[in-house]
C-alpha cells in the first residue's frame, strides 16, 4: 500500500504558513513503517521526503523542531481561510471509517445497533442508508458470535470493523479475540490472516457504573497475535482508525466515552497514522509524563499548573498500547530522567504497568529517580460522581507526583 | 390490573392509560412490522379495543401488561394479537408444549443395514461411488496407521474418525472445491476428499518444515487455504461463528458457493453453537451446519449433554431447515448434502444437518474410553455397524467393486502411508525463527528482541539445544 504520511509539523515545514492550529506534532516514519510492503514517502519534520527510508541508522532525529509548547497565537498568521474542518471526535471516527468503506468494498461493520440506529455514539451513524444494511449489520446480542463471525469473514477476505457497543461487552469475545483473532494467522502457518478492527468506547466518566466502565486494555495487552491502540484527539482517532483497518494485522482501537465531542480541526487532505507510534503533546526538560486517551487531558490540565510553577514537563501521548513506542519514550527518558505514568487502568496489571516494566528494563541506566505511575484504584468504578471522579487520577495528584519527582 | 368490563371503550382507554401507564394506542401499525422476511397479514384499520371482556382472560392467562397496547380482535370468534414479531392466536385452553416429542425426529437413510437401497431411486454413479469408497478406506487405515505411530512415540497426538468415515467423505464429495469447510477436528477426510496428500497429512503431523502450519499446530490441526479447508483451531465451536461469518462474506459477493461447517454433540452445547444458528438465519446466509452426533463428548454421553431430542430439534427453534439422517449411511449423507447445499445457496439460507454416528475410536490418543463404556458396545458398532463396510456391500452388490480391488487398494494405501510417515519423520523440523514470525505481519520490536535473546542463549548453550532442529 503506497500511503502519504504527513506530520503537522511537516505539512507546516512545507508550506510556510503554519497552517494548523493544533497543538500536536508526531514524529514521522521508524522502523516498522518503513519495512512494511508497499512505497511510502516518508515526510520528515524538517521538510525532506525520503522514499521508503530505513531510519534505523538514523540515531540524529531531531525530536521537536518548534510545534508543540508555542499557543494559538502562532497560527493566527494564516487566520483569513483557515485550512482544514472542525469536527467532533466521533465524526471523525466516522470519516476515517466513511472513507475506508467508500475506498475498499471489502470494508463492513458489524455490532449491536450499529446500523439505521447508527451506533451508541453515533459513529456509524449514516452509514447503513448508504452503505446498504449487509455492509453495516446489526448483529444479535452475542458478542463473541459476532466477533467468531467477523474473523471468519476476515479470513475469507472481509475486512470487518467489529463495535463493542462499551468496551466491556468485549469481555465476552475473549475467547474469540484471544483463542482466534490473536492465533490463526499463526497457527495456520499464515495462510489465513485476519485484518479485524475491534473497537469501541470504554473508560470511566459517564457515571455508567461498574460494569460498563471497564477498561479492557490491561485485559487484553497479554494476548500475542493483537495490536492495541487508544486515541484522544479528532485528529489521531481519524488517523488511526484509518491506519487500523488498512493493517493486515488484527487491531484494538479504544476510544473513551468522554472524549466524543471534543471538537478540533483536522485537515482536509486523507492522513494515516502510524499504530505504533507515540504523540509528542508537549516537549519539556524536567520529566516525561507518559499517557493516553482521557487521561491526556488531565495531564495538560496539571501541566499548565506545572509550568505556572516553574517545570518543563514532557507529555507523550503513548497512543500505541501494545506495542509501546519505546523509541520516542526511550529518547524522552534519555532526555529527561524522570519518568511519570499517568493512566486510567488499574494499578494491578494495567498498562503502566508494564510500561513500568519495559522502560526499567530498557532505560534504567538513565533514570534519576524511580518511575511512579499514578493508576485508578483497584476498585469497582462506583456509580456516584463525586466517587466514580476521585477513581480516576486528577491533575491535582499529578502536580504532586511531578512536584515529588522533581525535588 | 383488574378493570371494570362494563365501562364505556373511551373510559376504559383512559383506565388502560393511567393504570397501566401506557404510552396510549397508537393507530399506526407501520412501526411494528418487522423484518422483511416475516410475512404479516394487510395491516388492520381499526386500532380499538373492541371487546375487553375475552381480553381479560387472556391477560389473566398472558400475563402480559402491554398487551392491551395493540389489541384486535380480526373475525368474530377468533383472537389475535400482533405483538412485535408477527400476530400470534389466542387460546383459552391452557397447554404447555412438551419438552419432548411423542416420537423422535426421523432418520433419513438411503441403504439398509446390508448395503441395499429401501427403495428405488436415483443414486450416485460408478465412478463417483468408488471414489468414496476409496477414500473412506484411505481415511480408515490413515487413522489406523497414524494412531499407532502415536503409540509407537513417533507422533505425539492423534485422534481417529472411526465410525465417522461416511460423514467425512460423504459429505466432501456432495460439495465443491469452492464451498468453504470450517471443520471441527474429526474431519480430515473432507481434506482428504480435496486433494490433501497423504504425505502433508503426515508433515502436519509430524510438524516438519513441509508443514503448512510451520510446526505450530498439534497434530490433527490441519489447514489449507488452498483447498478451502480452514485451520483447525482445539477450542470447541468456535468455528461456527466463523462459518457464518465466512457465508455472510459469500453472501456479499454473491458467490454460488456456500459454507460448511461441523462439530459434534458437545460442541451443541457452546454459546457460540446457539448463537451462529441465530446468527445466519437472522442474516440468511448460505451455511450448512453439520453435526455429527456421535453420542459421545470425550466421556460424557449425550444423555447428560442435552435434553433435547438430539440437535436437530435446535434448528426449528432458530428457524433453520434441518434433517436428521443416518450418519453410516454415506448415500443419505451425500443426498442429504447436496440438497441442502442448492438450498442454502438459491435460498440463501441455513441448513442445519444431524448426523447420528457412533465414535467408535476412543477421543483421542489421550483417552481410553473403555473406562466409561463397555467394550462390547464399542465392538459391536466397530462390526456391525461399520458405514465403510455397509457402502462396501452396496458397491460390490452392483458389481462395482470385489475382493481383489479391496485387498490392492488397503495394501498400496498402507505402504504409501508407511512411506510419507518415514519421510516425513525424516525432513528437519521448521527453523527457530518461525516461533517469531506470523504473529504479526511484520514482527514489532519486542519480537525482534526476544528472538535476538534466544538466539544468544542457543549460542551460549549449544549442547541444550535439540539437534534436529535447525536455528
Amino acid at each position: 500500500m503506497a500511503t502519504i504520511i504527513q506530520g503537522i509539523g511537516a505539512a507546516a515545514a512545507l508550506s510556510s504558513s503554519n497552517s494548523f492550529d493544533s497543538k500536536r506534532f508526531h514524529l514521522p516514519s521508524r522502523r516498522s513503517l518503513s519495512e512494511r510492503k508497499g512505497s511510502f514517502l516518508v515526510v520528515r519534520s524538517d521538510g525532506r521526503v525520503i522514499p521508503g527510508s530505513n531510519p534505523r541508522g538514523r540515531r540524529t532525529d531531531q525530536l521537536i523542531t518548534n510545534a508543540v509548547a508555542a499557543k494559538a497565537d502562532a497560527s493566527a498568521a494564516s487566520t483569513a481561510s483557515k485550512p482544514g474542518h472542525e469536527l467532533l471526535l466521533f465524526e471523525a471516527l466516522r470519516e476515517g471509517l466513511e472513507e475506508e468503506m467508500e475506498r475498499d468494498p471489502r470494508v463492513c461493520v458489524m455490532g449491536e445497533d450499529v446500523g439505521h440506529y447508527g451506533g451508541s455514539y453515533k459513529v456509524t451513524k449514516g452509514l447503513a442508508p448508504k452503505y446498504g444494511d449487509l455492509r453495516v449489520l446489526d448483529t444479535p446480542i452475542a458478542e463473541n458470535s459476532f466477533t467468531g463471525m467477523a474473523i471468519g469473514a476476515a479470513m475469507t477476505g472481509l475486512r470487518p470493523i467489529i463495535e463493542g457497543m462499551n468496551m466491556g461487552f468485549l469481555l465476552l469475545a475473549f475467547n474469540q479475540i484471544s483463542n482466534n483473532c490473536g492465533m490463526l494467522h499463526y497457527t495456520s502457518g499464515g495462510q489465513f490472516t485476519i485484518p479485524v478492527v475491534i473497537r469501541g468506547p470504554g473508560g470511566v466518566g459517564r457515571q455508567l457504573g461498574a460494569e460498563h466502565s471497564q477498561r479492557l486494555e490491561s485485559y487484553f495487552q497479554s494476548i500475542p497475535g493483537i495490536q492495541m491502540v487508544a486515541c484522544s484527539t479528532p485528529y489521531n482517532a481519524k488517523g488511526l482508525m484509518k491506519a487500523a483497518i488498512r493493517s493486515e494485522n488484527p487491531v484494538i482501537l479504544f476510544e473513551h466515552v468522554l472524549l466524543y465531542n471534543l471538537k478540533e480541526r483536522i485537515p482536509d487532505e486523507e492522513y494515516v497514522l502510524s499504530l505504533e507510534e507515540a504523540e509528542m503533546v508537549r516537549p519539556g526538560e524536567h520529566i516525561t509524563i507518559l499517557t493516553y486517551s482521557r487521561m491526556r487531558y488531565h495531564v495538560m490540565q496539571a501541566a499548565k499548573t506545572l509550568v505556572n510553577k516553574g517545570y518543563d514537563p514532557e507529555v507523550i501521548d503513548i497512543r500505541s498500547l501494545k506495542p509501546f513506542d519505546l523509541y520516542t519514550i526511550g529518547n524522552s527518558v534519555k532526555k529527561t530522567h524522570r519518568v511519570l505514568i499517568v493512566e486510567e487502568c488499574m494499578r494491578t496489571g494495567g498498562i503502566g504497568a508494564s510500561l513500568t516494566a519495559a522502560i526499567s528494563e530498557n532505560f534504567h541506566d538513565y533514570l534519576d529517580a524511580p518511575i511512579v505511575c499514578l493508576s485508578s484504584q483497584d476498585v469497582p468504578t462506583p456509580y456516584a460522581g463525586t466517587l466514580e471522579e476521585w477513581t480516576v487520577v486528577q491533575p491535582a495528584q499529578i502536580v504532586a507526583a511531578v512536584e515529588q519527582l522533581c525535588q | 390490573m383488574a378493570f371494570s368490563l362494563r365501562k364505556s371503550k373511551y373510559v376504559i382507554y383512559n383506565n388502560l392509560k393511567t393504570r397501566m401507564g401506557l404510552f396510549g394506542i397508537t393507530k399506526n401499525r407501520s412501526c411494528w412490522t418487522s423484518s422483511p422476511t416475516h410475512h404479516h397479514s394487510t395491516p388492520i384499520a381499526a386500532p380499538f379495543v373492541q371487546t375487553f371482556r375475552n381480553t381479560c382472560a387472556s391477560f389473566r392467562n398472558t400475563g402480559t401488561l402491554f398487551s392491551a397496547r395493540r389489541f384486535e380482535s380480526i373475525k368474530a370468534g377468533k383472537q389475535v394479537l400482533d405483538f412485535p414479531g408477527g400476530m400470534v392466536a389466542f387460546t383459552s385452553e391452557m397447554s404447555f408444549i412438551s419438552e419432548s416429542p411423542k416420537e423422535r425426529a426421523h432418520c433419513y437413510r438411503v441403504l439398509d443395514d446390508n448395503g441395499q437401497p429401501i427403495i428405488h431411486q436415483n443414486i450416485v454413479n460408478e465412478e463417483v461411488s468408488i471414489t468414496m469408497y476409496a477414500h473412506m478406506v484411505t481415511l480408515q487405515i490413515m487413522d489406523t496407521i497414524f494412531y499407532e505411530a502415536q503409540r509407537q512415540g513417533r507422533i505425539s497426538f492423534y485422534l481417529t474418525t472411526n465410525g465417522e468415515e461416511a460423514i467425512n467423505i460423504a459429505s466432501a464429495a456432495a460439495l465443491t472445491i469452492d464451498d468453504l469447510i470450517f471443520p471441527q477436528y474429526r474431519e480430515p477426510g473432507v481434506l482428504l476428499w480435496r486433494g490433501f496428500t497423504l504425505q502433508e497429512f503426515a508433515n502436519q503431523c509430524f510438524g516438519n518444515k513441509a508443514d503448512y502450519g510451520k510446526g505450530r499446530q498439534m497434530p490433527i490441526h490441519y489447514g489449507s487455504n488452498k483447498h478451502n479447508y480452514f485451520t483447525i483451531s482445539s477450542t470447541i465451536a468456535t468455528q461456527l461463528p466463523h462459518a457464518v461469518g465466512a457465508a455472510y462474506s459469500l453472501k456479499m459477493e454473491k458467490k454460488d458457493a456456500c459454507v460448511v461447517t461441523y462439530f459434534g454433540d458437545g460442541g451443541s452445547s457452546e454459546g457460540d453453537f446457539h448463537a451462529a444458528l441465530n446468527f445466519a438465519a437472522v442474516m440468511e446466509v448460505p451455511v450448512i451446519f453439520i453435526c455429527r452426533n456421535n453420542g459421545w463428548a470425550i466421556s460424557t454421553p449425550t444423555s447428560d449433554q442435552f435434553r433435547s431430542d438430539g440437535v436437530v430439534v435446535k434448528g426449528k427453534a432458530y428457524g433453520v431447515r434441518s434433517i436428521r439422517v443416518d450418519g453410516n449411511d454415506a448415500l443419505a449423507i451425500y443426498n442429504a448434502v447436496h440438497a441442502a447445499r442448492e438450498m442454502a445457496i438459491s435460498e440463501h439460507r441455513p441448513i442445519l444437518i444431524e448426523a447420528l454416528a457412533y465414535r467408535v475410536g476412543h477421543h483421542s490418543t489421550s483417552d481410553d474410553s473403555t473406562k466409561y463404556r463397555p467394550a462390547n458396545e464399542i465392538e459391536f458398532w466397530r462390526t456391525s455397524r461399520d458405514p465403510v463396510t455397509r457402502f462396501r456391500k452396496w458397491i460390490e452388490s452392483n458389481g462395482w467393486w470385489s475382493g481383489e480391488a479391496e485387498s490392492e487398494l488397503r495394501s498400496s494405501v498402507r505402504k504409501e502411508l508407511l512411506h510419507a510417515i518415514q519421510f516425513a519423520e525424516k525432513v528437519e523440523k521448521p527453523s527457530i525463527s518461525n516461533i517469531f514470525t506470523d504473529v504479526y505481519d511484520i514482527p514489532p520490536l519486542n519480537l525482534c528482541e526476544q528472538e535476538i535473546s534466544l538466539r544468544e542463549t542457543i549460542k551460549r548453550y549449544p549442547e541444550d539445544y535439540p539437534p534436529n532442529v535447525p536455528v
